[in-house]
């Protein structure tokens, strides 16, 4: 691992101890390598189960009467919430002082991209039979489509640059690319704002409140140096 | 169960009676069998149907402004509603409606400008009136369409009965309001989240209400409108987007003004009062041009007036379809 990783991650943990959880002890000590590699399994199956199920759900046939508008809505949605579940393990580390569930955020990410992508790929072909002027037009005149298409292109750069190989030519400009995870998930919250109906409400604001604790969280961490003493 | 509805007559041997004493025996049956009925009800008495109890029509006549092509299956129509007086998701209804939705008693008004006005119990309104099975295409405003084999009279039957005025322009249709049975009517907007004013109202200019493709049906495949498709009795006008189906009707006012209807007063720019189905006029989010099919992967393309031009084009002619969406 290169130096600047390391020392960001030993930075953190420094940080997270300033924290409130000290009951968590046992936690913030880093699992070995085997307990790593079922975690890593766990987050795989955990994030792969939605996938499967609708899968299963096609073949079978318990997709409900409109199976593609199923297939469209659940992998949006499922997008939106390991995003959210993303942008969650860094408040997670501060609060647990566990530096270590970072190593699992990478692959949490790649799933949010995977369903979103499988969520593009589902409305591009059943909805436009994959013809390409068709699905520009759709893109270009409605608003919705075209804030969807960009969280999922701002989402593009982060999956490809996800690996270490990318994190080590990068440097320091791999942070900053991926400060993207952030409009990405704001836009990817307001194009599905964007078809609610009447009285649909409840599930674009429980996300969305999420997202502004979130992202409220860390505007909070950042505020100028003389106020940090009191957390 | 209390009362078994002599709708359907196993009995009769139309075959060999001529249709019109057929008919009168089977309405004197029917009236005899509700008044006996009528005195064993107690008060309150209310009676909700799942799937399996509703009751068989037996054979209905066909109509020429049926459709042939190929039905949805009852499973697709019961399970994918949008019923908001149950839930905005597609399978409140389902699950919700049967419980809950009480078929009877149920009365229907007529009232504003019309000569024979006032509140008609259900089987009294239906009396006289002759089902017939209608196969209509229905096209939703969200792009989705399906086949489904109505049972239902004639709107412009009700409405010559009722003898509206030269006053009565339009007519405006009201969902039953009771939040008990509807538990979707206890949700209100929050702010700028708007949500429909209830009772839901619908309405129709009165050449439309007596086109002879517009019904009120009571039922569907052969037997008693189910509770998530709009039991006990609803309007069905199929050159229409679904939204202007209303479901659940108790009241059929006549009026001279264009009446308020619920998804043009929630978003007017994105319902119209005409809402007839036009692949050139895109919903502000969404194309209209093509529509999924319940049943099928793929998209196909959305016909003007639902495929019923023929019949209907000419009720909007000079008219610009897209200021009167």
């Amino acid at each position: 691992m290169p130096a600047w990783i390391s020392t960001s991650i030993t930075e953190a943990a420094a940080t997270a101890r300033t924290g409130p959880a000290t009951w968590l002890a046992g936690l913030r000590r880093p699992p070995g390598p085997r307990i790593m590699a079922m975690l890593r399994l766990a987050v795989f199956l955990l994030c792969g189960l939605p996938a499967a199920a609708l899968v299963a759900g096609l073949f079978q046939g318990q997709l409900g009467a409109n199976p593609v508008e199923t297939l469209l809505h659940s992998t949006g949605v499922w997008s939106l919430r390991l995003l959210l579940v993303t942008l969650a393990v860094t408040p997670l580390r501060w609060l647990t002082g566990a530096a270590w569930v970072v190593r699992l955020r990478r692959q949490i990410g790649l799933w949010a991209f995977a369903y979103a992508f499988a969520h593009f790929g589902v409305f591009i072909v059943f909805d436009h039979g994959l013809a390409l002027v068709p699905i520009l037009e759709d893109i270009a005149r409605r608003p919705y489509i075209l804030v969807g298409t960009s969280a999922l292109l701002l989402m593009l750069p982060l999956a490809v640059t996800s690996t270490q190989g990318w994190m080590r030519r990068l440097g320091r400009q791999w942070k900053r690319l991926h400060w993207l995870i952030y409009p990405a998930a704001v836009l990817g919250l307001v194009h599905f704002f964007w078809l609610i109906k009447a009285n649909r409400w409840t599930e674009p604001l429980t996300y969305a409140a999420l997202l502004a604790l979130l992202l409220g969280w860390r505007l909070w961490r950042r505020r100028p140096a003389a106020a940090d003493t009191v957390g | 169960m209390f009362i078994k509805k002599s709708r359907t007559s196993d009995v009769l041997p139309s075959e060999i009676t001529p249709e019109s004493i057929y008919r009168d025996r089977r309405r004197f049956l029917r009236t005899s069998a509700l008044a006996a009925a009528g005195t064993l009800l107690a008060p309150g008495w209310a009676l909700s149907k799942p799937l399996d109890e509703l009751e068989p029509f037996g054979e209905l006549p066909a109509s020429d402004l049926s459709t042939d092509e190929s039905l949805n299956s009852f499973e697709d129509i019961t399970t994918y509603n949008n019923f908001y007086e149950f839930g905005s998701g597609k399978e409140d209804p389902m699950r919700l409606a049967p419980g809950r939705l009480e078929h009877r008693p149920w009365s229907v008004t007529i009232s504003g400008e019309a000569e024979h006005t006032g509140e008609f119990d259900f089987d009294d309104f239906m009396q006289g009136l002759t089902l017939e099975e209608r196969i209509y295409r229905l096209r939703c405003v969200e792009a989705w369409s399906m086949v489904i084999p109505w049972a239902g009279v004639p709107l412009a039957e009700v409405i010559r009965r009722a003898n509206p005025t030269s006053r009565a322009k339009y007519v405006k249709f009201y969902t039953k309001h009771d939040p008990q049975m509807f538990p979707g009517q206890r949700s209100r907007g929050m702010g700028f989240l708007a949500s429909i004013d209830w009772p839901y109202t619908e309405g129709l200019r009165m050449d439309e209400a007596m086109h002879p493709l517009t019904i009120l049906a009571t039922g569907l495949y052969g037997k008693e409108m189910p509770s998530q498709n709009g039991a006990p009795i609803r309007l069905v006008v199929p050159w229409k987007y679904g939204f202007k189906s209303i479901k659940s009707v108790v009241r059929i006012h006549f009026q001279e003004t264009e009446p308020e209807t619920t998804w043009n007063q929630l978003a007017p720019n994105e319902y119209g009062f005409y809402a007839n189905v036009n692949p050139e006029v895109d919903h502000p989010r969404w194309s209209q041009a093509t529509e999924r099919r319940i049943g099928e992967f793929f998209k196909r393309d959305t016909l003007m007036f639902n495929g019923y031009g023929e019949e209907v084009a000419d009720l909007y002619a000079g008219m610009d379809l897209h200021k009167h969406y």
